[in-house]
Formats: structure tokens, sequence, C-alpha cells
């Protein structure tokens, strides 16, 4: 627990602690109660909408697809797919986030203001519209949409990021820059960016977990990805094996982005530790 | 042009459903999260230990994910369930929550130290010391994040449309396929709605951070 935290309250003395300990358990046993009903409701046989019944979700029976070494092709094919759109998408972002921060901090408002009213529009709108817009108007494949509309949108979020990371800058920052003689975009590139980046990195990393997480959307756009694989195993199995295919598509998804904000903390720490 | 003029009464109850959405999803996200949150920052060990677990897991499943289990799911564990609208309300509530809970564990960790520790010198309890000194300078700061959250919840209501809803997106959707020659106004009329809710709110949370900056 952080000092922040512990402020609130005392370090817990011999009553406090006893009464800690009875909320512990008392909690501990509601939590463990809810968990067991749910386990006792997959563990119970399944009754249909017209009531035939089914041997239950934890019947073992339900899990054999995964013995196949196919199913598994499969799902490494859509966790490629997933991870292949993310990663085009990430970089495709980070590049157009800089872009987009230089235009809004342009000295021209010929510049600015036509970028940050596009940016509004680009940051209010939905992922998903956008993918169809992309879908429709330019006629493009699944994987292009998803791409792109992942790009701009979080393009757009990330470019503010980085706006306000160089516009919390100490101004000498900048005016050493030139001062040394740097062109203003050089200043930008080398002096605020860089300083703009590591500061905002905790942000950008969840912004990029955010990515991850949405190219799921790709499914209702119909681009074959994780998720579409469980539909699409579920379908040549037979709905009896959903559940199956689910939950291991649901840790995959899990592991991916625990891992990935793991590190962007880790990298966070790691500025952060330079820095200070 | 015309055919958004011709569909109006359609895309305005798409609309509808997306605010119902937004409504109803914002307010189960609103009791979950702070469900959460006090779990997170009480002095209870299985309960902060719960709630850091719902945490991460509700934030690191896509809502794709917790929609398709909502809607293809569940119904092979129990037929019984209500319509998808509800579903779908129940997926943004539970997939929202994590972030409000995030969102005011910060703003309370934001207070200063120093005034929680005046607040203990002066010998108030950990209930009042939360409730009169480090809430109501944590709200001041936690409205803007929030509105944030908010935002980001309008625009994931469009998922709903995926799933058997038919709110904003899905009208678009429609539209499209049965007027293939406007694709183009069709889709810019319906993100104009969904900005029609996300540019004043994010207006309202730069003003709400401005004020709270100055005042401190």
């Amino acid at each position: 627990m952080t000092a922040q935290a512990t402020v609130l309250y005392d370090a817990p003395g011999p009553k406090a602690r006893a009464r800690s300990r009875v909320i512990s358990v008392v909690g501990g046993v509601v939590l463990a109660g809810l968990l067991a009903w749910v386990v006792y409701r997959l563990a119970i046989p399944q009754v249909a909408a017209n009531g035939a019944e089914t041997p239950p979700i934890l019947d073992p029976t339900r899990w054999t697809p995964l013995a196949e070494p196919q199913v598994w092709m499969q799902i490494a094919k859509g966790a490629g797919a997933t991870l292949g759109a993310a990663a085009v998408a990430m970089v495709g972002a980070l590049l157009l986030a800089v872009l987009l921060a230089f235009g809004r901090l342009a000295a021209s408002p010929l510049i600015r203001v036509p970028i940050a009213i596009v940016l509004e529009f680009f940051r209010g709108m939905p992922v998903l519209l956008m993918m169809l817009f992309i879908l429709l108007v330019a006629s493009t494949g699944a994987f292009v949409a998803v791409v792109v509309a992942l790009i701009v949108y979080n393009g757009a979020i990330l470019g503010e990021a980085l706006r306000a990371g160089m516009l919390s800058l100490n101004k000498g920052q900048r005016e050493a820059g030139l001062s040394i003689g740097l062109t203003p975009i050089r200043t930008r590139m080398l002096i605020e960016l860089p300083q703009a980046f590591t500061q905002m990195l905790p942000i950008i990393m969840a912004q990029l977990v955010v990515l991850l997480k949405d190219t799921s959307l790709g499914y209702i756009v119909g681009y074959y990805e994780l998720l579409r694989t469980v539909k699409n195993l579920s379908t040549f199995f037979g709905n009896y094996y959903m559940f199956t295919f689910w939950l291991v598509v649901a840790v995959i998804y899990l592991a991916i982005n625990v891992l990935v904000s793991w590190l962007g903390r880790r990298a966070a720490r790691a500025v952060a530790a330079k820095r200070a | 042009m015309n055919v958004l003029i011709e569909n109006i009464d359609l895309i305005l109850v798409g609309f509808l459903t997306t605010l119902r959405l937004l409504v109803f999803g914002g307010i189960g996200a609103m009791v979950l999260g702070l469900l959460v949150a006090t779990m997170r920052i009480s002095p209870v060990a299985s309960l902060r230990g719960f709630a850091t677990a719902y945490t991460e897991l509700f934030r690191n499943i896509p809502l794709t994910l917790i929609f398709f289990f909502m809607v293809f799911v569940l119904p092979l564990i129990n037929p019984k369930l209500p319509p998808y609208e509800v579903l779908a309300a129940v997926a943004l509530a539970v997939y929202t929550s994590p972030f409000v809970a995030e969102a005011l564990r910060s703003g309370i960790n934001g207070v200063p130290v120093g005034q929680a520790e005046a607040a203990r010198s002066i010998g108030l309890a950990f209930g009042q010391t939360l409730t009169l000194i480090v809430l109501p300078q944590a709200v001041r700061m936690v409205i803007p994040p929030l509105i944030n959250v908010f935002i980001a919840l309008t625009k994931n209501t469009s998922v709903a449309g995926g799933f058997f809803v038919v709110e904003l997106f899905a009208t678009a959707q429609r539209l499209a396929n049965n007027n293939g020659n406007a694709v183009i106004p069709i889709l810019i009329g319906v993100a104009f709605f969904y900005l029609l809710i996300t540019v004043p709110l994010g207006l309202i949370a730069g003003q709400v951070e401005k004020r709270v900056r100055v005042a401190r």
C-alpha cells in the first residue's frame, strides 16, 4: 500500500486488526460464495429455452476440441491477425500523433485551426463508425479499414497528449533550442518532442492498450481476428463448445494486455527514475 | 442530404437508444465504480485485493468480448435473459466501471497528503477524514477525468450496434446499406449526432479543469 492511502487511517492496532480480520473473512466468504455460485451454475446441466437439457459447461466433453492442434492453429492465426493489425496501427498512430501535435502548435493559424477542428471531429466519433466509413466509402478490405480507423482515432488522441506534454515544458527549453541556432522544426523534434514523449509515456502506453483492445471491433466490420475465431470455431464445432473457445480467447487477450500494461508501467518508471 | 431528412425519424430513434445506453450504462458504471473504488482504498486487505483483481480483469478485456459473452455465450448458460438493450447496458456498465473506479481513486490520491494529515491530527477518524475533507476536494479533481470516461462510454455505445441493438451506429449501417449512393452524408450525419454528445461534454471537462486549476 502506498503512503498516500495509509495517511487516511492509523497503523491498525490490535482492535482494528481484529475488526479488519473479521471484515476480511466476511468479505472473503461473500466473494467466495459469489464465485462458488458461478462455478455451481456452470457445473449443473444446462437447460435450453426449449427445455432440452445438455451437459454442464464444465463437463469434460465440452473441452475436447482443445485437444486438436487444428483448433490452436486457428486461434494462433486469429491472434496473429489481431497483433498484426495492432502493431501496424500503433506505429501509424504514433507517427500521425507527432504530425498532428506539430500542426496544432504551428505558428500559422491557417494550419492550426483546421487541424484543431479535424482533431475534434475524429476524437468525438466512435472508431467503429470510422471503420464502417472507410469500409464503405473507400471500399478497402477489412484490414485496411480497421488499421486506418485505429490510426486516425488514436493518432488524434495521442496527438493531444503530445501537445499537452510539449505545452507543459518550460519555455526555456524551446528558447534554448532556438538560440543555439536550431530551426523551429528541429527544436521541436530534438528538444521538445523527446521530453514530451517521456513525460506522457504513461498516457501513451494506456492508449496503446486501448488500441490493442479496439482491434476486436474488427469483429463487427468483418476482419478475421481473434474474436471472429471464436465465432467461426463455434460454427464449425457447434455452440456446445462456444464457452470454451470464448474463455480461451478472453485469457489470451487478458495475458497480452496485462503484459503490455506491465511493460508500459515499467518503462514509465524507468524513464521517471532516469529523469529524477 | 435528402436521405438524412427522409430518415430523420429512424436516426432520432437510434439517437434515443444511444442516449438510453449512455444513461443506464453510465449509472451502472458509476455505482459499480464507486463500490470498487471504496474497496480499493479501504483498510481491509481482502476487499482491496478483490478490487484490484476486478479492475485489472475488466480493464484488460475488450468491450467487444464482453458483448460477445452477454449476447452469445450467456444464453447458453441461462436462456431466460432480458432484451438485448438491457444486456448491452450491463456490458457497458461492467466495462466502464474500472475506468470510473480508477478516476475516483486517482482523484483521492491527488488530494495533498497534508490535507489528510491535518484532518487526522485534529482527531477525525477514517470515515470522517474521507467524507469531510478528502472527498469534497477529490470530487472537483475527479470531474474532468470522469467526464472523459463518459465521453469514451458514449463512443463505446456504438459497439452495441454490432450486437443486435439498433442504436445510432446500427441505424447508420442500415441506412448506408439501403442507400448505397448516399453513404457519405449518412455517415457524416450520424457522426454529427455523436459529436452532439461528446463535444459539449469535452468543453465542460475543459471548463471545470480550468476552474479547479485556478482554485489551487
